[in-house]
């Protein structure tokens, strides 16, 4: 019967590393999800049988709760709200790495086993993991729900506090690993490291998010593979860490799309980041802003060849991708040609805007990365801008002094004439001015995304 | 014995994160949303000890925080592989 289900156990593990791999294509990618699927419903099955599940009216009642609300969330959920639903979902996964970590330790601790120290080290770092995943990924939901305020957290003694919490954790971990029967001490642990989660996420301002999301992602997973070695159990090792290193991927590539370490993110971020402070207006470059109205830009768009729209986290707050839809749609009935310029960190979580695109019914192979598209600026006649900012600041190639110095931008500025769609001139999240928007090929089409590019769309309807 | 048998849990452990930067460095960006869900689907592979936790028989604090990690577990699997596959359906070329 056990090899049975170790056997089943390999195919299970088997089906996740297909299903990954299969990610690597949109064309085979929904496939590779379904089977990663089948993978997880094997693995579950197996282990109903196993012999020793003696009763199951807790296990029915909890897989029914589990799978009505997930399956609720999964439909209901917009695209617009998508980072927050990673966000609560990697919570949940972490959540549940604890409770089976605490509840081994009970088994244990009531049962006539020994406790091993191997058994011991991963209850402790699965707990750990776990606890800081869980209340972690609860404060980056609260934070891209708007429940608390996206901005940077700052609080007193924040870097020495931290340090001692996470001391403290390791020394009652290694006192509990020393002497192992004393549940008081990873109750301890637990509350401390679920306090850590809260503390850790806090200062990590909206902007940043991208990082913390698939930082947490890849906490989740490592909790999993902990609970692997809690449970001597290779296929939860296995899972768990390829979804450890898929985090771990993401949060490097978010963090060189910003030019900044994970580190410097982890601690709260750009000096000014999330503070509109008018100081730093003061400071910044100075001239003659020139606007445009919808009329004037659809007569300037009728006369153009090749459109580059870049789109950043303000379309996805507007909830704007059907207009842009519309208005790429019109633009090619008029022979242009057009294409969409991503930036890796747009918007709040790895990958957001091709997702609100595709929803859109935007076809995925016009949504173009930063490397591929950033040399054809140059030869573009109009390039629009929807709710980005700090991505298309040009000082971050020159300025030493800005802080953003050095990230990595799309080059908006080569093309021939610069849209910007924007619903004020106030600063992005960096908290600095943008002095695209001085620059003499630079036109500012104010208005909020959604209302400002159908009242475009339609202006172009109209005079074609 | 015991030392051993971790030992081939941490070998099976650094393999499967190799494994694991061999497939995803080939994720295109286009992808990344539904990288991250779907593989947050994968980490609700707990279920497995959480299953093992609540069905033990006889009523204690460990059925109670099995039942609960079930719970959190199955809404990470199902809503992360549902929500996945609501994404992948909207990815077309024309």
């Amino acid at each position: 019967m056990l090899v049975i289900s170790y056997i089943v156990y390999l195919v299970a593990s088997i089906c996740f590393i297909f299903g990954i791999k299969k990610l690597a294509s949109p064309k085979t990618a929904r496939q590779g999800n379904q089977l990663a699927a089948v993978g997880m419903l094997l693995a579950i099955v197996v282990t109903l049988i196993d012999q020793r599940i003696l009763s199951y009216q807790w296990i029915i009642a909890g897989i029914i709760i589990g799978s009505a609300i997930g399956a609720v969330f999964a439909l209901k959920v917009k695209m617009t709200g998508m980072p927050q639903m990673v966000g609560l979902l990697n919570g949940f996964g972490g959540g549940a790495s604890v409770l089976v970590a605490i509840s081994e330790y009970e088994r244990i601790y009531f049962g006539t086993q020994q406790f091993e120290v191997n058994t011991t080290i991963s209850i402790v770092l699965s707990v750990l993991i776990g606890s800081v995943t869980f209340t972690g990924s609860l404060i980056a939901f609260g934070k891209l729900q708007e429940l608390i305020t996206g901005k940077v957290i700052k609080y007193p003694f924040q870097h020495p506090l931290n340090g001692l919490l996470i001391l403290g954790v390791f020394i009652v971990g290694v006192i509990l690993i020393i002497n192992p029967v004393n549940i008081e001490l990873l109750l301890i642990i637990t509350a401390v490291s679920l306090i850590l989660g809260v503390l850790l996420v806090l200062p990590i301002g909206g902007a940043d998010m991208p990082v913390a999301i698939s930082l947490l992602n890849s906490y989740s997973g490592i909790a999993a593979s902990m609970t692997g070695f809690v449970l001597s159990n290779n296929m939860l090792i296995i899972a768990g860490a390829l979804v450890g290193a898929s985090g771990i991927i993401l949060t490097i590539i978010m963090c060189k799309g910003m030019n900044r370490s994970l580190l410097n993110v982890v601690m709260g971020g750009w000096e000014n980041a999330g503070a509109a402070s008018p100081a730093a207006s003061a400071a910044s470059p100075k001239g003659q802003v020139k606007s445009i109205d919808s009329e004037e830009l659809a007569m300037l768009l009728d006369s153009v060849s090749s459109v580059i729209i870049v789109p950043g986290y303000g379309m996805a707050v507007a909830q704007a991708q059907h207009a842009v839809r519309d208005l790429m749609n019109v633009l090619e009935k008029k022979g242009v040609k057009v294409r969409f310029a991503i930036h890796p960190v747009a918007g709040r979580m790895p990958g957001h805007m091709n997702v609100l695109l595709a929803e859109a019914q935007v076809e995925y192979d016009k949504l173009l990365a930063m490397e591929d598209i950033n040399d054809d600026f140059p030869n573009t006649d109009v390039v629009i801008i929807i709710g980005a900012n700090d991505v298309v600041n040009p000082a971050a190639r020159h300025d030493q002094n800005s802080p953003i110095y050095g990230m990595p931008i799309l080059n908006v500025d080569y093309a021939k004439t610069v849209i910007i769609n924007k619903r004020s001139l106030n600063v992005g999240y960096a908290g600095i001015d943008n002095e695209l928007f001085f620059y003499p090929n630079a036109l500012m089409y104010f208005g909020d995304a959604k209302e400002a590019i159908t009242r475009l769309v339609n202006e172009l309807k109209s005079s074609s | 014995m015991e030392g051993l048998t971790l030992l081939m849990q941490i070998y099976v452990f650094v393999l499967a994160i190799f494994v694991g930067f061999e497939l995803i460095t080939k994720v295109p960006p286009t992808l990344h949303t539904p990288l991250m869900s779907g593989s947050n689907a994968i980490s609700g592979i707990t279920i497995v000890g959480a299953l093992l936790s609540a069905g033990v028989g006889e009523m204690s604090i460990s059925t109670i925080l099995g039942f609960i990690a079930i719970i959190f577990a199955m809404i990470n699997v199902v809503g992360g592989f549902l929500v996945t596959d609501r994404m992948l359906k909207m990815f077309k070329k024309k």
